[in-house]
């Protein structure tokens, strides 16, 4: 499940790599209908990569308590290279889940811009009653490999996030990552939850384009839950349906041992119950992959959802940054006309105390020019930073949007051809059963 | 005729004799099929075609088309000219002051000379059929009488004038009466000629009857225990024994099965909605979202239809069967009696034997009378194998076909899906 086959080369804003997709929504200066293939910078264009197995280990853990834990290997493999001919060594390394997350947090800070994969559930949830929720659960843990494989691909395809270093650290060098990643300094950049829950309440003037897509996640969350949830009810009843056919197996088994003439045809039609029973496990097994696929969009949503708070909180720094600027400006002409037009604590003390001296009047209106070019500078500064923002991240939105359109799609067809298998595979049966009946 | 239910039943209005088309009719008639007779489902991919022409309906075991099978397939009648055909059909509901109740139209057709006419049609109520089977049981107890639907309905669990119950109804009396009409003994009943060919039956109820078999037999209720049954009376007891629990265990599968897929269905039922409100808010996944969902609702209405189909001709054909081994069990019983009185009679003149008095003639009647009872029991059950097994056959292929059928429309719906959903990729591909 790679993104968009189809890419155009624009301005370079990016250092790293400037590939975005045109969309007819796109309003920076693009030259439609210029098409360049993808893969020119994107890391999969050098390198193969896979997750190609998972383990358990056990180890002490931080608070020196002994847990068990599963690892995941990562192989890679240069490209170039096995194009000759040749088959050079994997690269190999292991990694845990909070790794990965460690990763996934970085990744967020560092380009707030971009639409950042989400990874696979950290718990199972949406389970059906066969399905185990228990995070060591061996069906668990496959669905996970291929969920974090998944992830990996998605981010070395990316136009931004693959030329990261730290994210071909985290393929290449197993030892000494995660101190690396912490160097970086990410943490301290992180916005406080605080801080942005106040922005999104407080913030004035946030680009409607947003918040229109913060409702789109919104609902997209929404509805993706509930169709997950009752596919999974779905499921657990589509099971039971199938399964109390294997008891046709066993009682046409036991009446055929009392017919002469219709013993054979029974106990042959038992049999081709008995492969209907059965039948359902691998049908609903498929069914989890297509469920998986839905779960990656749900997470996105999160991350749309992310995004955008992103751009409310620089939106209303800047506010802040205008905010202050003009009343530091207002108090610059209070000062310098001597008039006060709003109530202040200024105000109010001048006149109880008594007006300041000339000397001091001159040294603040000194203090505030500086604080005003000061001012202009911040103002100026996040003016850039949250147009900068605007235009990078609603570029990454119309390459995610196209993403999200071509992926569900398939995942439609492929659930559609998986019920159209069902179907035949259940026509297939009865079919034979009927045969088996014919000859009683 | 009354209004009010919700499915009224149909009020076709009693058809003239004439025009009762004779299934064995040499007319060509390329007339619609009478609707009454046929199940209203029309005629599915592998008709059959009757005699006449029309196409039939084989999913009922009770329709004309298990006559034809039973002309096709069974062996005794091969040969044997089919000279008596009954059908049951056109339910009407009547309301009266006292009460309300069904009737069905029974229709008649016959080159018999024991009828002074060649065809026949006239209502019946249930009532009359328990009556004509009671008869039966009595003028003919060496003979394995058919059964009858279940007599007493819970009045607030089951809605007796529903179309379905009355329907289901229907069948199996259409059934009873033809099982009667392919017997050769009983079918030659003077009370079975009563109930198709009387005005009034309740005239006829009273009279002191000659049956073709001679007096009527009266059997001691208990008082005699037989020594032991004949090996194969005993294996036809134990059989019936286990197969009735046999019968039980799939009625109990069927069920649940029928459970499942309605819970099945009600979380389809939720199911496919979701993805309509999903595509309320897409732009390019609009069309494949309600797509899908058109495509679960309807797999969702294929899978009513086979619960629905399920639970009227399925379960109560099995259910019906049960209640056959009942009165079979019973008629096995009254023979052990027979046997038990003779033996009885038997014992007691051979104490006697030094007298050297010749075999009294009762314990003769006695003797006669097992050997009858036995003959008659093996050609019946003769019979009713043969027709066990073409009814299971019917019934189980019946079952299979009604969930290939069900499979096959949410395989048309998927399939016509995929090009929906493939669509816009193809546009795009062009315009690169």
């Amino acid at each position: 499940m790679l993104a968009c086959d189809y890419l155009v080369c624009t301005q370079a804003s990016f250092p790293f790599c400037s590939l975005f997709v045109i969309h007819k929504y796109d309003t920076t200066n693009l030259t439609p209908g210029i098409i360049y293939n993808i893969w020119d910078t994107s890391l999969l264009k050098k390198m193969e990569i896979s997750v190609a197995e998972a383990e358990k280990r056990t180890g002490k853990n931080a608070v020196n308590m002994q847990e068990t834990y599963t690892v995941y290997l990562i192989e890679t493999r240069p490209v170039d290279a096995a194009s000759e001919g040749t088959n050079p060594a994997l690269d190999s390394l292991w990694r845990r889940y909070s790794e990965f997350e460690l990763l996934r947090n970085y990744l967020l800070v560092t380009y707030p811009f971009a639409v950042v994969p989400p990874l696979p559930e950290k718990r199972a949830e949406f389970v059906w009653h066969k399905l185990s929720a228990d995070n060591m659960d061996p069906d668990f843990v496959e669905r996970r490999r291929v969920g974090l494989e998944n992830f990996l691909l998605r981010v070395a395809s990316h136009p931004v996030l693959s030329s990261d270093k730290i994210f071909y650290l985290f393929l290449t060098e197993e030892n000494g990552w995660k101190e690396t990643v912490f160097e970086t300094g990410f943490q301290a950049k992180a916005d406080s939850r605080l801080k942005a829950l106040n922005a999104t309440f407080r913030v004035k003037n946030p680009d409607k384009r947003f918040a229109e897509m913060k409702h789109y996640g919104d609902e997209l969350q929404s509805v993706i839950s509930q169709l997950l949830r009752v596919r999974a009810r779905a499921a657990d009843r589509l099971y039971g349906v199938y399964k109390v056919h294997g008891n046709y197996g066993r009682v046409f088994s036991e009446w055929s041992a009392i017919e002469k003439e219709m013993g054979d045809g029974l106990q042959s039609a038992g049999h081709h119950m008995d492969a209907y029973a059965a039948s359902v496990d691998d049908i609903l097994e498929e069914e989890e992959h297509y469920a998986d696929q839905l779960k990656e969009y749900l997470f996105y949503a999160d991350a749309l959802r992310y995004m955008c708070r992103k751009h409310e909180l620089t939106q209303y720094e800047l506010e802040m940054a205008v905010q202050d600027l003009t009343s530091k400006k207002q108090q610059q002409e209070e000062l310098a006309t001597g008039t006060i037009r709003t109530f202040s604590l200024k105000g109010m003390t001048s006149k109880l105390f008594g007006q300041e001296t000339p000397e001091q009047r001159e040294a603040k209106l000194k203090m505030l020019e500086t604080q005003i070019e000061e001012g202009e500078e911040q103002v100026k500064e996040r003016n850039a930073e949250c147009d900068e923002f605007v235009k990078s991240a609603w570029v990454d939105i119309e390459r995610f949007k196209e993403q999200k359109d071509h992926d569900l799609r398939e995942s439609l067809i492929s659930y559609a051809i998986m019920q159209i298998s069902m179907c035949k595979k259940g026509i297939q049966v009865w079919n034979n059963a009927k045969e088996c009946f014919n000859k009683m | 005729m009354s209004a009010g239910t919700p499915r009224a039943l149909a009020s076709s209005g009693q058809k003239p004799i004439q025009d009762i088309r004779h299934p064995l009719s040499a007319e060509e008639s390329a007339l619609s099929r009478s609707p009454d007779v046929l199940h209203p489902g029309g005629a599915g991919e592998r008709d059959l075609i009757l005699p006449n022409g029309t196409p039939v309906d084989t999913s009922s075991p009770t329709s004309s088309s298990s006559l034809l099978n039973r002309l096709q397939l069974d062996d005794d009648l091969d040969g044997e000219t089919r000279d008596l055909f009954v059908t049951v059909e056109d339910p009407k509901k009547h309301v009266s002051t006292m009460e309300t109740y069904i009737t069905y139209r029974v229709c008649t057709k016959t080159t018999r000379t024991e009828f002074d006419l060649p065809e026949y049609s006239l209502r019946r109520r249930y009532q009359d059929f328990d009556w004509l089977r009671n008869k039966l049981e009595e003028s003919q107890p060496t003979h394995l009488i058919p059964p009858l639907p279940e007599k007493f309905v819970m009045k607030g669990v089951v809605d007796r004038f529903s179309e379905e119950f009355v329907e289901t109804r229907r069948k199996a009396l259409d059934k009873f009466l033809k099982r009667v009409a392919d017997h050769p003994v009983l079918s030659f009943n003077e009370h079975f000629n009563a109930f198709l060919s009387a005005k009034d039956l309740n005239k006829r109820q009273g009279l002191a009857l000659l049956t073709k078999m001679g007096e009527s037999v009266k059997y001691v209720t208990g008082g005699y225990k037989v020594r032991a049954r004949p090996v194969e009376f005993a294996a036809m007891g134990d059989y019936l024994d286990l197969f009735t629990q046999k019968l039980g265990t799939i009625d109990r599968i069927a069920q649940r099965i029928i459970k499942e897929q309605s819970e099945f269905l009600m979380e389809l039922r939720e199911y496919g909605p979701v993805y309509s409100s999903w595509s309320s808010f897409e732009e390019d996944l609009h069309d494949p979202l309600e797509g899908v969902s058109g495509c679960v609702s309807n797999c969702s209405s294929a899978l009513e239809e086979l619960t629905e189909d399920m639970s009227e001709d399925f379960l109560p054909v099995l259910r019906e069967y049960v209640l056959y081994i009942e009165s079979m069990k019973n008629v096995l019983k009254k023979r052990d009696q027979v046997q038990a009185e003779y033996e009885t009679k038997l014992e007691a003149v051979v104490f006697r034997e030094d007298k050297k008095t010749s075999v009294p003639a009762d314990v003769e009647k006695c003797q006669d009378r097992v050997e009858c009872f036995n003959a008659d029991l093996k050609a019946d059950w003769d019979r009713w194998e043969n027709n066990k097994r073409q009814d299971f056959r019917q019934l189980l292929t019946g079952m299979s076909d009604k969930n290939i059928q069900y499979y096959e429309k949410c395989l048309a719906a998927w399939e016509s899906l995929i090009p929906l959903l493939q669509d816009k990729q193809e546009a795009k591909g062009e315009t690169n």
